[in-house]
Formats: C-alpha cells, structure tokens, sequence
C-alpha cells in the first residue's frame, strides 16, 4: 500500500451546515487508479464528501490535497473538470442525449465532434443511434449511462459515482459496474463510488471505507467487509440485505 | 368633475360590496380599505402636484422623484428578500431606468423639462418598472428553487456560475417582459390605454393624445428589458461565492 500514490487525501477534515457537523475531523486516502467504494448508513456524509472533492462545498477546517496540492489552489472551473461526478439522480438538462453529451465542451465554447460522441456511447454501451432522442424518451440505466458518458468527456483523473445503480435493475446494475471497471483500466481512472449494495461495494472495490454520522469508522482493502474489525461497522454490514 | 360628481361615483364601489356581501366573497374589507386609500393618496399627491408645478423648483422634482423610488422599492424588496442586498439593486435598477429614460426624453428634446411632463411619465416608468421587478423576482427565485439540480450539474461539470443560471435567468426575463410586448399588440383593438382615455375625456386632440401614448408605449417597452436583464444580472452572482459555489437562497424574513 505506501507505494500507491494519493489522489485526493484527506487530512482532519470537517465541514458542517447551519451549526451541524456533517464530516467529523476525516483522516483518509483515494488512491490513484483505483476503485474505492464508499458505504454507510444513509445521512453519513458520503455524498457532502463528494461535493467537498468536487469543489461544491468548503471545508470548515482540515486540508485536502488532490494529486499532492491544496484544493483550494486550483481554479474551481479546473479542479471540477478534473474531478468527475455524476450524480445520483443523472440529472439531464432538456435536450437530446447529443447536447447533454455534449454539455462539458458547451461550456467551454467547443464542439464535441461527432466521431468523439459515438467512441464515448459505444464505450457505455449505449446505441449512436440514440443521439438525437430526446433524454425524456430514455430508461434509468440509459440515463446514468449517459450520465457517466457525459462526465468522461472532460477526461478527467478521478471520478465520483453517487449511488448510480440504486435504482436499477440488476442487469443494468451489471452493465454499469462492466462498465466502471473497463473505465478505470482503460483510463487509469481513480474511481470513487458510493453504494448501499455491499455486495457491489466487495467485488468492484479495491478499498472500501465505511462512514457513519459524518465519520470514517474503518478503511482498507475490500476484502474488510467480510469481518469487520469494528462493532459499529460489523453491526451494519450484518443489517444490510443486499 | 366636482367633488360631488366623485362622490356619486362611489356607487361603483357600493355595487361590488353588495354583490360581495350577497355572495359571500368575503371582499368587503379589502374593497374599503381599496377604496379609502385610493381617494386618500390621490387627494395627497394631487395637491402635492399642484404645489410642485406652480414652483417648478427642480428639488420639488427631485423629491418627487426619490419618493416614487422609495415606495416602488418598499413594494418590489418584499418579493426578493431571499436574493442579498435586493433593496441596493432595486433601487439602482429604477434610478438607471430613471436616468436612461428621462435622458433621451429631455435629451432629445421629446418632452420638454417641465414637472407637469418629468412627474406623470417618472410615474409611468418607475410603477413599471416596480411591476416588472415583481414579476421577474417572483419568476427568478421559483426557477432557481426548482432547476437548483441542473444549476448544481452544471457548475460540477465545469461550467460558470452565469452558465449555471443562464436558462433560468433568461427564463425569468422572457416571462416577466413578454405581458408588457403583448399587451402592446392588441393595443387600441382591445382597450384604449387609461393616459390616452383621459387625455380625450379632458378634450385634447385625439391624434395628439395617441402620440402622446405610443411614445408613452415605446418608453415601457425599454423600461421593461432594461429593467428585468439588469435585475437579473445584478441578482445572479449574489446565489454563488467567489468558489463558485451555489449558496442557498436566503430565508424569506
């Protein structure tokens, strides 16, 4: 482990809201070019955490550095491009699945060429026929899909998933966590991912930490869930069904 | 009109009070209130007028002026207490209006610069413009409060904070300003405007009344895109910090 490098560390890190602590002093480490996967109760923090690394939120105190340097140092418009997140909900903008593609470059006043936006469908696994549907017309999976698509177009080096199978069948949850692993292989993608299926949280995740009221309780290989060293986190793994 | 033709002209207010009472509308009270008030500050600012004319001092003017901004002000911040220091761009909105408007009219020549002419079309402007802030904030707040997830998206993607609110904010000014562009289309078809109809009833030319009118038309209709795109721009950056991160709207007080 101490010859992996740090793509995002944290160091004693706090953030509250109106006087309410959501992140308690986390000490932790996403290591580059792999999959961590972060699991916990609902309201634990975890998706606070991916809007602290995103640059969406502000540390109260603490430090953390992405790829070696303060994120305060970048410039939030860089930091975000190079920090991916695709939301849990895949939010769309209205339009055709070409301009929710599309949308990363938009923003920076440049076109996505139309042989880029098929390689990143096929990539997904969603049809180039697709590309001029509405976002309306699509499924769940189609959504988070294009979602993921959608945040790779601006390369970036880490990627944050927020629970983006929780709503969906078992055959796309498949295709998803298929496609999240041919992601990071193919791209040397740090991947963070935060789901409630410990199943999933086992078999994609090289680490796994589990957080519990804003606190990171237990971090290390995935394998940690099989036994918990912890009470708390034995009780949870042991009240999960999935 | 003497007063005592006015005060026959109360039976206007008495029949929607008997209909109120005989319905059950619950009107009543609103409908007095309405009506006392209405007859109060009329009387008032048409004295006031009467003494601003015949002086033509232009801090008699001025003052005027300052009043019509301060009460348009007091009336519109109600509606944007959620969007930091609303009351400073409100008022810096009206007196560019104010500026922008009376600037070109006296400017050019227009309107000569008399209190009889300054007063009524300051009126005009600013009440609309205080009608367009309304509708603009009411519009912008319940746009940001529902498209808060796409704003959010957009800003994780890279994107500004003006990107992030552009759709939201272009929005907001098509809906407050299309009434004003509309109702111009059916103008003279479907009614004709109170300051012409007055003009005539008090027996002036009825093309010079028209005239009068359209350029009183034309001036709403800057007043009215003036006044929401410069709104909505000075209200945008107020919902991000200098991290160009989306703050929440402030509680209504």
């Amino acid at each position: 482990m101490p010859s992996l490098n740090a793509a995002v560390q944290w160091n004693n890190v706090t953030f509250s809201v109106k006087g309410k602590t959501i992140i308690h002093n986390l000490t932790g480490t996403f290591y580059e070019g792999k999959i961590t996967t972060l699991v916990g109760p609902s309201g634990a923090g975890k998706s606070t955490l991916f809007k602290l690394c995103n640059g969406l939120h502000t540390a109260d105190t603490g430090d953390i550095l992405i790829a070696g340097k303060e994120i305060a140092s970048y410039p939030p418009v860089e930091l975000r491009r190079m920090v991916g997140f695709a939301l849990q909900d895949a939010t769309m903008i209205d339009g055709t699945v070409y301009e929710n593609l599309a949308m990363p470059l938009t923003l920076q006043g440049k076109d996505l060429s139309e042989e880029k936006a098929q390689e990143l469908l096929q990539l997904v696994g969603l049809p180039i026929t697709i590309s001029t549907q509405s976002t309306n017309d699509l499924s769940g999976g189609q959504r988070q899909k294009l979602s993921i698509a959608r945040t790779l177009v601006n390369r970036p080096s880490i990627l944050l998933l927020d629970e983006i199978t929780s709503s969906l069948d078992r055959v796309s949850q498949q295709d998803i966590e298929a496609l999240i692993v041919r992601i990071n292989k193919h791209y040397g993608t740090t991947i963070v991912w935060i789901t409630h299926n410990l199943q999933q949280a086992r078999t994609i995740g090289d680490y796994t930490w589990v957080l519990i009221d804003g606190q990171l309780i237990e971090s290390g290989e995935s394998s940690l869930l099989d036994e918990p060293e912890n009470n708390e986190v034995r009780l949870f793994v042991k009240g999960d069904n999935s | 009109m003497s007063y005592l033709s006015l005060a026959i002209t109360l039976i206007f207010v008495i029949i929607p009070l008997v209909l109120s009472k005989t319905l059950n509308l619950g009107l009543e009270k609103d409908t007095l209130i309405a009506t006392v008030r209405s007859i109060i500050q009329l009387l008032a600012v048409g004295y006031v007028l009467q003494i601003v004319f015949e002086s033509e001092h232009l801090i008699y003017i001025l003052l005027m002026i300052i009043l019509m901004i301060a009460a348009a002000t007091q009336n519109a911040r109600k509606k944007g207490v959620q969007i930091k220091g609303i009351t400073r761009k409100l008022v810096l909105t009206f007196i560019t209006v104010e500026i922008l408007t009376q600037g070109i009219l006296l400017g050019l020549g227009i309107t000569p610069a008399t209190a009889q002419y300054i007063i009524p079309i300051s009126g005009m402007v600013i009440g609309n413009s205080m009608v367009l802030s309304i509708l603009f904030l009411n519009r912008f707040i319940s746009e940001v409060e529902s498209k808060s997830k796409e704003t959010e998206l957009i800003l994780s993607l890279g994107g500004t904070p003006k990107q992030a609110v552009h759709k939201q904010l272009i929005t907001s000014i098509q809906a407050s300003t299309i009434p004003t562009i509309e109702s111009q289309k059916t103008i003279g078809l479907v009614q004709l405007p109170g300051m012409m109809s007055g003009q005539i009833i008090a027996g002036a030319d009825p093309v010079q009344a028209v005239l009068f009118q359209l350029l009183i038309l034309f001036l709403l209709l800057t007043t009215a895109v003036v006044t929401s795109i410069m709104l909505g721009y000075l209200s945008y950056p107020t919902l991000f910090n200098e991290r160009m991160q989306f703050l929440k709207l402030e509680a209504k007080k």
